[in-house]
């Protein structure tokens, strides 16, 4: 049974394939049973794989499809290995991931590039997969690199306005960043451990380096590079607010549920390496508290549905940094199962907004939903509860968790994480009131049929009651040190608890009854100027563009006539010229031809004198 | 005495060539040609080649040049194209070739005073010739034949069709 | 008796051959240069019959037939080309028959 393992990421690969070959000639019927479908496969088989796994003793189990690269030391095989990390990864790829392709059939259906959609989404589920199945480090950087080609691909879906485009490129070069300093990191253990394989590697790094020696700082410092340019946060995080121009399918495939958590997921496999670098694990979790802080501040001001939800997202993702920072392995992947419940959820349903209203996304030019589109207002009002992790949502279990273990290691981090809770409250339901309640300013244009309304339904069920999911990750991790109820237990779990919920309310007296005014709060001194900072994600593109990009092009614009270009060219020129003068011998003329052969005579008997 | 009629001879030939060569009048140029070859017969006389001498005279001078001749006629050159002629000579033409060709000249002078002195005047009668004709250079005779052979069918070839050609055709 | 010495004879040979070949570099004419090579075959022919006069062998002579015989047959196919040219391109021009160039 377990053989099966191997068609998993396969039979999207083949969706791709044929796709690719003969979309055009398939009805969009027909691209959406094999778009869908080839997910749909393989999501029963990880359910049929993660029922056997289950019920056995959990045990990983490997599986070799080949060889791939042999090499003196190096041996990389297409290996895959099955544990209860990736098999909860696996899950949520296939799953979450299906019912988006199933909404997504319905979503893209005016589009003419009906059947490219489906084949960029099928090669990056594809490579998601090899990405969380993969038993070495190279496959992973494969797939690695395989989510960034179809994140490429898919923002930049509708490429003929450059806008999308840009975003695109400027998405694949920050990540970039972040993958040559993970390609770095895997060059560094390879020369160190001669090994990529991650269990082994993971064994010979835990007897060979010495917890705090440079080795594993540095190498655990790179792939937290890695990490920190696919999943968003700090300072990479500037690409995801512009990633969400391309249709929102993908922003919630991507963006939301899979690709942004790889980065999660890498530190979560390699964690023998961060607990031997314990400076490269406390940066993790300052990090991820200062992007979830950030990324809350910017969410606060903005008015384009969808870029809400991108903050929202950079800002749950250092949540996941924040419990890796501290140690909590399973709380961050747990919160990482949740998150992609319910923000694929809210991006779903947002996405049911924006359909009917034929692509508007501002927040401000909707309002009073909550009567006429019923199943994106539940759904939102689910997916919001979640996030904020109100009471009993499946988001409540997983954040208190991440907040507890944070109390445990420093207070500070715990302070910023219940701020930010506080701040993910206001924000998330400033866009639920803005948009559902209030008075109608718009006629809905279109209705969402039952494709879409299915992942909407599932997904809202999955998000309130996902708490309940127990995952044996214990198999994989390490338990969390000793809980300490200590001193202020209790206070502690009330202040957690209650800091989303202060968050809606004061939300609610913004937006919903009136009693304080935006605008007038805009006002006070210095207030627009925070505004300001907010809308932009604390300046950052500006820096990035002062320190970085202006000199870059600069220095372009210096060797704009291509000094290089002109040698070669110089060579072509040089072969030209010699073509027209010796063409120019070729006249035609008797006499020219005669004069010819008499000189080269004259030249022969010289030679022959002269020697 | 043979000596002091080859160098007057000599002077004939060189004087009759250039002539030939400057002439703006075909026909003109033809008379001096013949002269230049008339004269080297003679040149063969009195270095003991009678046979070549004869030859020299019956076929250059007579058949060759009666071609030569005929086409002239045939062509209207001659008299008729002195304008032409003058408009085609150029000093600059003149200039170029008579260089190349100085050059080599010097170059052969210098062969030839360096090879040293030798005599001729050996005479070799027309029945030695055809002894060595019929023996080893019996080949050598129907190579000949078969190339005059060649050259028979190609100006028969090349002569036709201006017959039947109305107009020329049009260029590639 | 004076003899006429070898190299004399080589020098005149030369000397007609180079005045042929002025006149085939020079003149534009086609029967001219028709007429000019004839006398480059007939100093070449000269040559030869200087050196079977030195060494006193019929070789000399043969080879002067031999020489004969080809120049009979190219002038009767070069005429017969340069009738072919003057009904073509109406001229005897060896310039204006230019079309190979390039």
């Amino acid at each position: 049974m377990f053989d099966l393992l191997g068609w998993v990421p396969i039979i999207p690969l083949l969706g791709f394939l044929i796709l690719v070959f003969y979309g055009r000639r398939l009805s969009k019927p027909e691209i959406a049973w094999i778009g869908a479908g080839s997910v749909g496969i393989s999501t029963v088989l990880v359910a049929l794989l993660g029922f056997e796994f289950l019920q056995g003793p959990m045990s990983p189990y490997r599986l070799t499809l080949g060889s791939w690269i042999v090499s003196g030391d190096l041996s990389i095989p297409f290996g895959f290995y099955l544990d209860a990390l990736s098999l909860t990864m696996l899950f949520v790829v296939t799953g979450v991931g299906f019912l988006i392709h199933l909404y997504a059939a319905e979503f893209m259906e005016t589009d003419a590039c009906y059947a490219r959609f489906f084949a960029y989404m099928n090669l990056f589920v594809a490579a998601m997969l090899v990405l969380v199945l993969a038993d070495n480090l190279v496959l992973l950087y494969l797939g690695w690199e395989g989510v960034g080609l179809g994140s490429y691909l898919l923002i930049g879906f509708w490429y003929q306005n450059p806008a999308n485009g840009y975003a695109a490129r400027k998405a694949f070069v920050m990540t970039r960043i972040g993958d040559t300093a993970l390609a770095l990191g895997l060059f560094l253990l390879f020369t160190e451990l001669h090994t990529l394989d991650i269990p082994s590697l993971m064994g010979r790094a835990q007897s060979q380096w010495t917890t705090g020696a440079v080795l594993p700082i540095v190498a655990a410092a790179l792939i937290l590079g890695g990490a920190v340019g696919k999943s968003a946060q700090l300072p990479l995080q500037t690409w995801l607010p512009d990633a969400m121009a391309g249709p929102t399918p993908v922003s919630a495939l991507i963006h939301a549920a899979t690709m942004v958590t790889a980065g999660v997921y890498l530190i979560a496999r390699t964690h023998v390496l961060f607990m031997l670098a314990p400076p490269v694990q406390g940066a993790v979790a300052l990090i991820g508290a200062v992007t979830l802080l950030m990324a809350g501040c910017s969410g606060l001001v903005q008015t384009d549905i969808k870029r809400i939800l991108a903050y929202s997202t950079i800002s749950q993702i250092g949540y996941m940094f924040l419990a890796l920072g501290v140690g909590a392995w399973s709380a961050a992947i747990f919160h990482l199962l949740t998150h992609a419940f319910f923000k694929a959820l809210l991006f779903l349903a947002a996405g049911a907004v924006i359909f009917s209203f034929h692509h508007e996304h501002d927040i401000f030019k909707m309002g009073g939903l909550r009567k006429s589109m019923p199943l994106a207002y539940w759904s939102f009002m689910i997916g919001s509860a979640a996030l904020t992790a109100l009471p009993f949502t499946s988001g409540f279990y997983s954040k208190h968790e991440i907040l507890l273990a944070a109390y445990e290691t420093s207070h500070i981090l715990w302070g910023a994480g219940c701020l930010g809770a506080l701040i993910t409250g206001i924000y998330s339901f400033r866009l639920v009131f803005v948009v559902f309640f209030g008075k109608p300013t718009r006629e809905i244009e279109k209705k969402i049929g039952g494709r879409m309304t299915i992942p909407l339904v599932l997904l809202s069920v999955l998000a309130l009651c996902g708490g309940l999911l127990q995952i044996p990750l214990d198999t994989v991790f390490p338990a969390l040190s000793e809980q300490n109820p200590g001193q202020n237990a209790t206070l502690v779990s009330i202040i957690t608890l209650a800091a989303p919920i202060l968050g809606v309310a004061i939300a609610g007296l913004f937006y919903l009854t009136g009693t304080f005014s935006a605008a007038n709060f805009v006002n006070l001194p210095g207030a627009r100027l925070l505004n300001r900072l907010f809308l932009t994600g604390w300046g950052l593109d500006a820096i990035y563009g002062a320190v970085l990009i202006r000199p870059f092009k600069t220095l372009a614009a210096l060797n704009k006539n291509d000094a290089v270009d002109k040698l070669y060219l110089g060579i072509a020129w040089l072969s030209r010229q010699l073509h027209r003068l010796t063409s120019a011998t070729q006249t035609g003329r008797i006499r020219w031809y005669a004069s010819s052969m008499a000189f080269g005579t004259v030249v022969v008997i010289a030679i022959g004198l002269l020697s | 005495m043979t000596l002091i009629l080859f160098y007057v001879t000599s002077a004939v030939a060189v004087f009759a060539t250039i002539m030939m060569i400057t002439r703006l009048n075909a026909v003109h140029g033809l008379l001096y040609l013949i002269l230049s070859l008339l004269a080297v017969g003679v040149i063969f006389f009195l270095l003991g080649a009678y046979f070549a001498a004869v030859l020299e005279v019956i076929i250059y001078a007579g058949a060759i040049m009666v071609l030569f001749v005929f086409v002239i006629m045939m062509l209207n050159q001659g008299h008729k194209t002195i304008a032409q002629e003058r408009a085609w000579l150029e000093p600059g033409t003149w200039l170029g070739p008579s260089l190349l060709a100085l050059i080599l000249f010097t170059e052969m002078l210098v062969v030839i005073v360096q090879g040293g002195s030798a005599e001729t005047g050996h005479v070799v009668s027309a029945s030695q010739v055809g002894m060595a004709l019929y023996g080893p250079y019996l080949i050598a005779v129907e190579l000949a034949s078969i190339l005059l052979l060649t050259g028979l069918v190609g100006a028969y070839h090349l002569g036709k069709p201006i017959l039947k050609m109305a107009k020329p055709r049009s260029e590639p | 008796m004076s003899v006429i010495p070898a190299e004399m004879g080589l020098l005149l040979s030369g000397l007609l051959f180079v005045l042929g070949l002025i006149g085939v570099l020079a003149r534009r004419n086609l029967i001219m240069i028709l007429m000019s090579l004839e006398v480059m075959l007939n100093a070449a022919g000269l040559a030869f019959i200087v050196a079977g006069s030195r060494w006193g062998q019929a070789d000399g002579q043969i080879l002067f037939l031999l020489v004969l015989t080809l120049a009979a047959a190219e002038v009767g196919i070069g005429l017969g080309l340069a009738l072919q040219i003057f009904h073509r391109f109406k001229t005897l021009d060896a310039d204006s028959i230019n079309q190979m160039q390039g």
